[in-house]
């Protein structure tokens, strides 16, 4: 079996978590922000599964379900925040809700 | 009993207490029965103390009760604690006994004002400050009541504060009256520095023992205690603040500015009389403040056509007597008058307000008349007061009271010729506009139609007043007459006798006849002026000459322009003149930093997520940049 080497691992998961957070700032789409926010949430998980392995510990696998199960709740009340926003505004760019400017 | 002593300034504080948070919640039955109660149980608590007073007399002439301890600060120790003695008591029994009469008239009066437990909470207020003035045994528990007093008068005169002209008079009371206040507390200063204590009977000992007869420290002491008595009393030069005052609502007008408030200059001067009897020429100043201000408050009210500026002008001129007889020694003589005045004064303008009422808020006497027959009630208590106050001869207490302070203005050592020429130019003045009141006000034909007529609490009130302004009087009668000294002998007491030159006082009879002769003429005179031969008064006002003394006495001698010049004038020009300076820049720099950075950090608060995103990756990236290089 070859193993990995943990700086390996660690290494995409941290270049996984930057894609996604560029997606996040310089996308307009609200669609492609929460994608983002998926790929980093998937990265950090990805983090916690590493650790876990290099530790020996279960801890990492149960905190990735804990992502996975948050990740559910979050992609349907954004999904549902997403519908929402476009019955508002008639769009789907992020900048154009800035009317708060909170 | 001496012990409830205390329970005579709280039981009025209680009102207070009860009436300023609650009485907007409770009814106005019960709001009367607190205001008027708590003042009542006073005075009948001050009765009940009086009597055991006078039990005790001969043995016992002052009782003292210390309630709290106050403050301690190093050599200066002051009490919550109270004084009693001859002095003290009359003062109780006038502020209470004709205070709570104020406030039984009140409660009628007062009836369909909206602000009505508002009213009866200050009134109450009042009524405790007042107590504690006369109760103190220290001058700085006094000057607290003093303070005391001077803010129940500005919330008073301010009440009806929709309109902005009350509001200026409750200011003017209030500035004009602290220019005393503020050389009171000099004086207050100057006492403890050079004495070493407030105490009021310590101070009198110590300054007996350090101070000689006309040395310059009790002179300046004296003279600046004399300061706040003349603001708070209206003398001259600090007079100008009380024919204002008169914006407040009627009862304020009897209670504050006629019966109590006003006379705590007198009271003032009478209780620290050892200091002014040791600075003979402030003595003097105090003598001819009051000679001066009692004429010349007299042409002013012999022209006032607002019935309560009429009794605010005769107030001033009436405790120009007081302070006349204080100057000349003569101090059983001015609390005396001080007492009948509280009586007749009060009686007058609850007479003032009946009649005002009844006018539907009309002030202007050439507007009424008549009313002589639609309202028997205030009329005759109205004339008894005002033959009082005109001291008509032998049958009314203010001749008893006044023909002593005229008579002791020239036989007293003190006195001379000069100031019992002032007295007695005064008591002609003082009959001739009292009666020019009563008859454009009751007599000649029904000018207005009466719209409503006083009820039994406001004639009660006006009967017992009316009593009082009788009979009080013969408490203390003139040798010449039969000779019956109870009030000088009580007052003696607390209070040195007045110190006769011999020579003059042959002459008692004599001046007895030319001053209740000079009253009666007073009254003949403006009887054929106003309904005799009123074609000729008008001719007389009409010249040229009449014309300008009418604007210069019906202005109070223009003294308000005078101070409105001097003073009002300078300063303000040199208020605008400093509205920029150097040290309002440095404060102008902080709210211009302040708002610069408000429009810098306010740019960043765009609404936009992305922006707060990269915000937060910035963030982030610099706190762990920052924990992998240090």
């Amino acid at each position: 079996m070859i193993t990995i080497p943990t700086a390996h691992a660690l290494l995409l998961a941290g270049f996984l978590f930057l894609l996604g957070l560029v997606g996040v700032i310089v996308r307009r789409n609200i669609i492609f922000i929460l994608l983002g926010l998926e790929i980093m949430l998937n990265a950090s998980g990805l983090a916690f599964i590493v650790a876990g392995f290099h530790w020996g510990q279960p801890d990492g696998q149960i905190m990735f379900l804990f992502i996975l199960a948050m990740a559910a709740a979050e992609v349907s009340v954004g999904l549902a925040l997403v519908l929402q926003l476009y019955h508002r505004i008639h769009t789907l760019d992020a900048d154009q809700a800035d009317r708060m400017r909170g | 009993m001496v012990q409830l002593l205390w329970l005579i300034p709280a039981l009025p504080f209680a009102g207070f207490v009860i009436l300023a948070p609650a009485g907007a919640r409770m009814s106005r039955r019960l709001i009367a029965v607190t205001g008027v109660g708590t003042v009542g149980a006073s005075a009948v608590l001050t009765a009940w103390i009086t009597a055991g007073f006078l039990h005790g007399l001969p043995d016992r002439l002052a009782y003292s009760q210390i309630v709290w301890s106050w403050l301690a600060v190093g050599g200066l120790k002051v009490g919550f604690s109270f004084y009693l003695d001859a002095l003290t008591l009359t003062m109780m029994l006038v502020v209470n006994g004709v205070g709570f009469f104020i406030h039984l008239y009140a409660a009628e009066y007062m009836a369909e004002d909206e602000g009505f437990s508002r009213f009866f909470a200050y009134m109450n207020l009042f009524v405790c400050a007042m107590l504690i003035l006369v109760m103190a045994d220290n001058l700085l528990l006094l000057y607290l009541g003093w303070e005391g007093v001077g803010l129940c008068s500005y919330l008073l005169i301010g009440f009806w504060y929709d309109d902005p002209a009350n509001g200026y008079a409750a200011r003017k009371a209030f500035v004009v009256t602290r220019v005393g206040d503020t050389a009171m507390a000099v004086g207050l200063f100057m006492l403890f520095d050079q004495l070493g204590t407030l105490q009021i009977q310590d101070l009198m000992v110590r300054a007996q023992g350090l101070w000689t007869v006309g040395a310059f420290l009790p002179t300046v002491a004296a003279l600046l205690l004399l300061g706040g008595a003349v603001g708070k009393s209206a003398q001259l030069p600090l007079q100008t603040w009380l024919p204002d005052a008169m914006a407040g609502p009627t009862p304020v007008s009897a209670l504050i500015h006629a019966a109590t408030m006003v006379t705590a200059g007198v009271y003032l001067i009478a209780r620290t009389h050892v200091i002014f009897t040791l600075a003979p020429a402030a003595l003097t100043v105090v003598a001819i403040v009051g000679a001066a201000t009692l004429v010349l408050a007299g042409f002013s009210a012999l022209t006032q056509k607002d019935i309560k500026r009429v009794l605010a002008y005769s107030t001033i001129s009436q405790i120009g007597y007081m302070f006349l007889a204080l100057g000349v020694g003569a101090w059983a003589a001015a609390v005396f008058h001080f007492m009948i005045h509280a009586f007749f004064k009060a009686l007058l303008f609850l007479g003032a307000g009946a009649v005002i009422h009844a006018m539907s808020e009309e002030h202007d006497m050439f507007k009424m008349g008549g009313l002589w027959r639609k309202m028997p009630v205030t009329f005759w208590t109205f004339l008894i007061a005002s033959a009082s106050l005109a001291a008509l001869p032998l049958v009314t207490s203010g001749f008893y009271s006044k023909d002593l302070i005229i008579w002791q203005a020239y036989a007293s050592v003190h006195g001379g010729i000069g100031l019992w020429a002032a007295a007695l130019a005064g008591a002609f003045l003082t009959s001739l506009y009292t009666f020019r009141m009563v008859f454009l006000t009751f007599a000649g034909p029904l000018k207005t139609p009466v719209a409503r007529r006083p009820g039994w609490a406001m004639n009660v009130a006006m009967i017992v007043l009316a009593a009082l302004s009788l009979f009080a009087g013969f408490l203390e009668i003139p040798n010449t007459l039969g000779g019956v000294h109870l009030f000088s002998g009580f007052i003696q007491n607390a209070l040195p006798a007045t110190v006769m030159a011999v020579s003059r006082e042959a002459y008692e009879s004599l001046f007895e006849w030319i001053s209740g002769g000079t009253a009666l003429l007073g009254v003949a005179i403006i009887y054929a002026l106003i309904l005799r031969m009123p074609e000729f008064t008008a001719k007389l006002t009409g010249s040229p000459t009449g014309k300008i003394l009418h604007r210069y006495w019906f202005s109070g001698w223009e003294f308000d322009a005078l101070y409105d010049r001097t003073l009002v004038r300078p300063y303000v020009f040199l208020a605008r003149l400093d509205r920029e300076d150097i040290i309002d820049s440095f404060f102008d720099l902080v709210s211009w930093l302040g708002g610069l950075a408000h429009r810098v950090l306010s740019t960043t608060q765009n609404g936009r997520m992305r922006t707060y995103a990269a915000g937060l990756a910035i963030g982030a990236a610099v706190v762990v940049g920052m924990v992998v290089l240090l």
